[in-house]
């Protein structure tokens, strides 16, 4: 089983308490900064509307129970802490990027689910294509948030909609690890992030999580099962041998933290068609390089892997 | 923009004027005094009333016939409606009509001596395909992100690359090519909206994806305006806004009956044989996947819509109840040839030489 089988509180989201600001339920869910795409909707009640499923098809009615339902798991299973939160900018686009771990991440529906409850503001997460092709899972994914990476949708999110966005560079082989490779980020891939960042004009802002390893940790793979079912990866996880078949989807109790580092920014003017392939590789890899430091600086400072 | 010059008086060329589409637009440029005359070709009878449009019914094609009519009526302009997007009516028709039907067309208008300056070509945005890869929203420029698979996306796609050699090897012709969203509408059928108008429509188990439409009368208005406003390029045409299929079935009345989301084809086959439901490969695809086109382009050439999509399927489940409420109207309009050809042509027939030329 895989990062898929979780039966998605997924995407989670949440403007409740902090932002009390306004939460009349029907809130149009762009935050209103950059001007609208051309085709897009007019937001807001709509009486010809029968439900409400948006133009990138997530709902807003979805996304309540979904916050409902994975609010507990966020608050009294992983008791996340934040640090950092206030670098997150309250308008305007950013992409969010992460260190991605554990057998079904949990970090991107912590990073999506936190940023929701505490800033008020919607994160959409940027996710592999694959997720768009398993029924039921894809729609609710959908549904709740999630978006493929591509980088026009990327670039739509971003730019035309001054949206909060994240995405995970290491793509699947960071959750596909195994445990005795904790903490040890993969490549950045093309740094297709980077290029993206540029053109959108946007920050990016990397955020460092620790925990999330421990909260679903790889013993080993079995690739054969895993093209068999046409997973991107079919691990045998602890929480497997430890709780049996429920293993395949609950997650242990790790505490997660979770850090917020400094605003990426880039000395380039957005909308360029091409951007130097060498000043995106060498932000990608100045991004991980820090990234991945202050993962260990987060090691070093936790006593305990379930207490923090 | 050069198309404003020219547009004193124009002869225009319809193709598929037996469609809807093609007797639609020919209709609309009738009743333009700027339109000096209208040449209409299909492969029937023409299914909506036409006043003085010129009605040719040619049952093949070639070139030899598509270009003595091309250089006997000297036409400024052409309207490619002849186009299919429904692959149920068969795969072979849609390669002669798609592919040979435009090479032929895309052959006469580029022959020595053409008097052709302007070209609009109805697409469709099947071009795209619908998988899992795609962005949110296509935009004219990107291309597609698998091969193409059906008969129709293959046509269509062949069709649309004759038309860009087309354009490269006579520049001196605005070509324009509208891709349009899935259409719906009272008057046509497409295997979606004949699913939609039944009282079970197929889907996939798992699957909700997002639908865009454009009403039909949006179509006519478009292909209008691209003849007008005469802008050469590749246009997305669809209304604003994207529904899921799930609320569409709901606003149209049917109930969605959810098929095993892989070898669908192979379950409903019984069912599509006998006629309960549609069923061809690409929609199979939309189902799953739905598309998303990015529309800016076309509006930035001044086109506004009078549907958004949810607008389109409303209207359409209007029509839909009323049909079901009243019964299928009684056929309004049958083709008589020589009823056609006496008003035409007949001596006894007064001409009120000049309705258009009022200006005098």
């Amino acid at each position: 089983m895989v990062a898929v089988g979780d039966h998605q509180p997924a995407a989670t989201k949440s403007q409740r308490p902090v932002a009390a600001a306004a939460d009349n339920g029907h809130r149009p869910h762009h935050v209103p900064t950059a001007e609208p795409g051309a085709d897009q909707e007019p937001a807001g009640p709509n009486p010809t509307r029968f439900s409400d499923v948006d133009e990138w098809g997530r709902s807003e009615r979805m996304r309540r129970l979904a916050r409902r339902l994975y609010d507990p798991v966020y608050r009294s299973w992983f008791r996340v802490e934040w640090d950092g939160l206030e670098k997150i900018p309250t308008e305007g686009g950013a992409l969010l990027i992460g260190n991605h771990a554990g057998a079904i991440p949990q970090d991107a529906l912590v990073i999506m689910h936190g940023i929701e409850t505490e800033l008020g503001r919607p994160v959409y997460g940027l996710a592999d294509y694959f997720f768009r092709t398993v029924p039921v899972v894809g729609t609710l994914w959908s549904r709740t948030g999630g978006v493929v990476a591509d980088p026009n949708n990327a670039y739509r999110l971003l730019r035309e909609q001054g949206q909060l966005a994240v995405v995970f560079p290491e793509g699947s082989k960071g959750p596909s690890k195994r445990y005795d490779q904790r903490y040890q980020l993969r490549r950045f891939g093309r740094g297709g992030f980077v290029e993206i960042a540029m053109r959108a004009g946007v920050p990016i802002i990397p955020i460092a999580v620790v925990g999330s390893e421990e909260t679903m940790p790889i013993l080993f793979r079995i690739p054969p099962l895993g093209r068999l079912l046409r997973l991107p990866y079919c691990p045998v996880t602890a929480n497997m041998v430890a709780m049996g078949p429920l293993g395949i989807v609950v997650p242990f109790p790790a505490k997660l933290r979770l850090r917020v580092m400094d605003p990426v920014t880039f000395d380039v003017p957005p909308d360029l068609g091409r951007y130097s392939r060498s000043k995106v590789m060498e932000a990608a890899e100045s991004i991980r390089a820090d990234l991945q430091e202050t993962v260990y600086e987060l090691l070093s400072e936790r006593r305990s892997v379930w207490f923090g | 923009m050069s198309g404003s010059a020219d547009r004193g008086s124009r002869r225009l060329l319809v193709t598929g004027a037996d469609t809807f589409w093609g007797g639609r637009v020919a209709q609309a440029f009738e009743a333009d005094p700027d339109v000096e005359v209208v040449v209409g070709i299909g492969a029937r009878d023409p299914s909506v009333p036409l006043e003085r449009t010129d009605f040719v019914r040619v049952s093949d094609h070639s070139y030899s016939t598509v270009q003595r009519i091309v250089s006997a009526t000297g036409v400024d302009t052409i309207v490619h409606t002849g186009v299919m997007v429904d692959s149920t009516l068969g795969s072979s028709r849609l390669h002669d009509v798609n592919v040979i039907g435009s090479l032929n067309l895309l052959a006469a208008a580029g022959a020595p001596g053409s008097t052709v300056r302007a070209l609009v070509v109805k697409s469709s945005g099947l071009v795209y395909g619908a998988t899992s890869r795609d962005p949110y929203a296509f935009g004219e420029t990107m291309t597609r992100a698998m091969p193409a698979r059906t008969p129709v996306e293959r046509s269509l796609l062949e069709a649309e690359a004759l038309v860009s050699d087309f354009a490269h090897n006579n520049p001196e012709v605005t070509v324009s090519v509208l891709r349009f969203a899935s259409v719906l509408g009272p008057d046509l059928s497409t295997p979606l909206s004949r699913n939609l108008s039944r009282r079970w429509s197929p889907s996939l188990f798992g699957y909700d994806p997002l639908l865009q439409f454009i009403e039909q009368g949006d179509v006519v208005r478009a292909l209008i305006h691209a003849v007008r406003s005469a802008t050469p390029g590749t246009f997305n045409v669809g209304a604003p806004g994207r529904v899921p299929l799930s609320e569409v079935a709901e606003i149209c009345g049917t109930r969605l009956v959810p098929l095993p989301p892989w070898k669908a084809e192979l379950v409903s086959a019984p069912f599509t044989r006998v006629g309960a439901f549609d069923l061809p490969p690409e929609l199979v695809m939309l189902l799953r996947y739905g598309r998303g086109m990015d529309t800016k382009r076309f509006a930035e050439t001044g086109f506004d819509y009078r549907f958004s999509s949810v607008e389109a399927i409303h209207a359409f489940a209007r029509a839909i109840r009323l049909r079901k409420g009243a019964g299928r109207p009684a056929e309004s309009y049958t083709y008589q040839e020589d009823l056609e050809h006496f008003l035409r042509h007949a001596n006894s027939v007064a001409h009120r030489a000049d309705e258009p030329s009022t200006p005098a």
